[in-house]
């Protein structure tokens, strides 16, 4: 692999204070992701899944380690230079949507636009670019009480990638789908990995996301168990 | 962004709908309770003004001393010189002679002997000059009940309370036992012309208004006046440049005749009878009012925050998530505020405004809670429509949905985003 690494995490630790003892979520994880790696951390509930994916997205910091993310150290930045780079640089996807049910589904995807104080006309044609990307361009004035769940993850897809960030986040993007829209979604999901060349890092349980996926991390107890590539063929 | 939140906020009815009710109805009882009560105390003060205090008066420095019981021994001699002085020294405004007094009224029967007597307080004012708005002032022919207007020296309007009591009619006379000028006792015969009611109960108990010529036979007064009164250009009484005018007044005074007891000086509307006060009350109930209003709204709102805080917990999340930061959540949930905030105060407004309006064309009457009063103030209570009217509730309407918010959003500041994907994932 020639791509650059847009994610280091060097002897990452974090702690979580529990009673008058402390309790070990990540213990010492070294791992680096390249751009366009499509890969997952899987592991049993407890293992750090999320609280690993918590530090990449610069939601936490870590208590020992450091954790580089485009080429920004998480531990050393404020509040406000956190948010700006999950604005301009990492897209979420979540396990229920989380879509803003007031909103239509131009609106929710237009919304981290409006973050970046985008001009209107380039806008309109990211959302709808965005919105075409996820098959859903002809919903864009519906509401999102009137979509599927499927569909809903589609938004919830559009929404992230819409800003073109270089690494989505997905936690259990699956959970709340049948089969059937699973594969939709990681097959969605494949695809804009593979044209828009952005890096997806899928936090999952579900064998369905998992055979999509190019690298699997293991994790248990907070330290990673294995770290498997699929070979390229 | 701001139409994103303009749309959020129409279309999201619970983040809207309750705030908007709660600010419109303390918007529009702010607006009816102001309106009310300037109402209430304008007609008074302008009562007061038009029937006692003026604006601005001028009497003799003894005469002012006493100006209550009307000392008339202290009166203004040499009147018209004053007045032409006053009219040349402010020209705008208008300044007109008055005698005011306490007499008797003795009313006879057929054969002329006295059927009952009654004690008057007497306005004499200038009536028959076609230019003087005295009449209007005290807006006699309005409050005629039976007659007409005097027209001729010696005829005059009394109480229609008074007319009543001792059964006289228009066309009959009476005559009025004071005491002149100089200490001696006065008698005069008069005619009633008329019969008033000015819907005040402390007017309409035993006033008598004459011709001021008449009062300065009656009372040997001639070339004299008790005082002099003022009264500025505006609908409203200006406080400031009644001060303004009265303090260059006395001070001109003062070079030249410091020591003569009977050298004019002049005082406003607020330093007499309680206007002070009056007016004072007036603007520190507005302001109570205010606060209370702003008090219990923000309270009332602040916790609509908080429950649409709650509500909206998962949007906040979320939006954290996508890099927007906690300070810029904030101040939209502020931009918010100030949006649900002005439609509620326009809203409330408008609702407060057609309240006012109608109490303002049809009044209430208090007739029956007055009938013991001695306070110069109308019967029929209106509220008043001034420029403050329009503004006064977005005071409340906008500050306590604010406050409200900016209260309810400091949640957003304590939120932790480590925790975001377990609390969007539940």
């Amino acid at each position: 692999m020639d791509n650059p690494i847009i994610v280091t995490l060097e002897k990452v630790t974090k702690r979580f204070p529990a009673g008058k003892t402390e309790f070990t979520a990540l213990n010492k994880i070294e791992l680096t992701f390249r751009k366009g790696e499509f890969s997952g951390l899987v592991g049993p509930s407890g293992s750090g899944k999320t609280t690993l994916l918590n530090i990449i997205g610069s939601l936490d910091c870590p208590s020992e380690g450091v954790a580089t993310v485009l080429g920004k150290n998480i531990s050393s930045l404020s509040h406000k230079e956190s948010a700006e780079l999950r604005n301009y640089g990492i897209g979420f996807i979540f396990q229920t949507y989380n879509l803003l049910p007031v909103y239509s589904v131009y609106d929710n995807v237009e919304f981290a636009l409006l973050l970046q104080k985008i001009s209107a006309p380039k806008r309109r044609k990211a959302v709808m670019d965005a919105l075409e990307w996820v098959g859903l361009a002809d919903r864009a004035k519906s509401r999102p009480s009137t979509l599927s769940g499927g569909e809903c993850q589609r938004v919830a897809i559009a929404r992230a990638m819409v800003k073109r960030p270089a690494l989505v986040l997905a936690d259990e993007p699956s959970a709340n789908l049948d089969s059937q829209n699973s594969h939709m979604i990681v097959q969605t999901m494949k695809r804009l990995n593979r044209e828009l060349n952005t890096t997806f890092i899928f936090s999952t349980h579900d064998e369905k996301v998992m055979q999509y996926l190019d690298r699997i991390i293991y994790l248990k107890d907070g330290m990673v168990e294995r770290d498997e590539r699929k070979s390229e063929d | 962004m701001k139409r994103f939140l303009l749309k959020g906020v129409i279309k999201d009815k619970g983040r809207s709908l309750l705030p908007i009710i709660v600010v419109a109805t303390g918007t529009m009882l702010t607006v009816v309770m102001y309106s009310w009560l300037t109402g209430i105390m304008g007609d008074s003060i302008r009562m007061n003004a038009n029937f006692n205090t003026g604006e601005l008066k001028v009497m003799t420095k003894a005469y002012a001393a006493d100006a209550e019981q009307f000392p008339n021994d202290l009166a203004i001699l040499n009147a018209d010189t004053l007045l032409v002085e006053l009219k040349e020294f402010e020209p705008e405004v208008d300044w007109v002679k008055r005698i005011r007094f306490g007499a008797l009224a003795d009313f006879p029967d057929a054969n002329g002997e006295t059927r009952g007597q009654a004690p008057a307080v007497g306005w004499a004012i200038d009536l028959f000059n076609e230019e003087s708005k005295e009449s209007a002032r005290f807006n006699l022919q309005e409050s005629i009940v039976q007659g007409v207007m005097p027209v001729n020296t010696g005829e005059v309007l009394i109480s229609d309370e008074l007319a009543r009591r001792f059964e006289v009619k228009p066309g009959e006379s009476f005559t009025l036992f004071g005491s002149t000028m100089d200490g001696g006792f006065a008698f005069y015969n008069l005619t009633v012309s008329g019969t008033l009611l000015f819907g005040a109960t402390g007017l309409d108990r035993g006033a008598i208004v004459m011709d001021i010529s008449d009062a300065q036979k009656a009372f040997g007064m001639e070339g004299a006046c008790s005082e002099i009164l003022g009264f500025l250009p505006y609908t409203y009484f200006n406080s400031d440049k009644a001060e303004a005018i009265k303090t260059i007044y006395n001070q001109s005074v003062d070079a030249r005749q410091s020591e003569d007891e009977f050298a004019p000086v002049m005082i406003t509307l607020r330093d007499q009878a309680g206007m002070a006060e009056m007016v004072e009350y007036t603007d520190f109930v507005s302001r109570i009012m205010v606060f209370i209003f702003v008090s219990a709204m923000a309270i009332v709102l602040w916790n609509g925050g908080l429950l649409g805080g709650l509500r909206r917990y998962g949007e906040f999340g979320i939006r954290l998530a996508m890099g927007e930061s906690k300070g810029h959540i904030y101040r939209t949930l502020l931009f918010e505020a100030l949006l649900i905030g002005t439609i509620g105060s326009i809203v409330g407004t408008v609702i407060g405004f057609l309240i006012v309006l109608y109490l303002n064309i049809h009044g209430v009457d208090m007739s029956g809670m007055m009938q013991n009063s001695t306070m110069v103030m109308p019967t029929v209570v209106r509220t008043a429509i001034t420029p403050t009217t329009y503004y006064i509730g977005f005071i409340p309407g906008i500050f306590s949905m604010i406050l409200g918010n900016a209260l309810a959003g400091v949640g957003i500041y304590k939120r932790e985003t480590a925790r975001l994907f377990n609390e969007l994932e539940v």
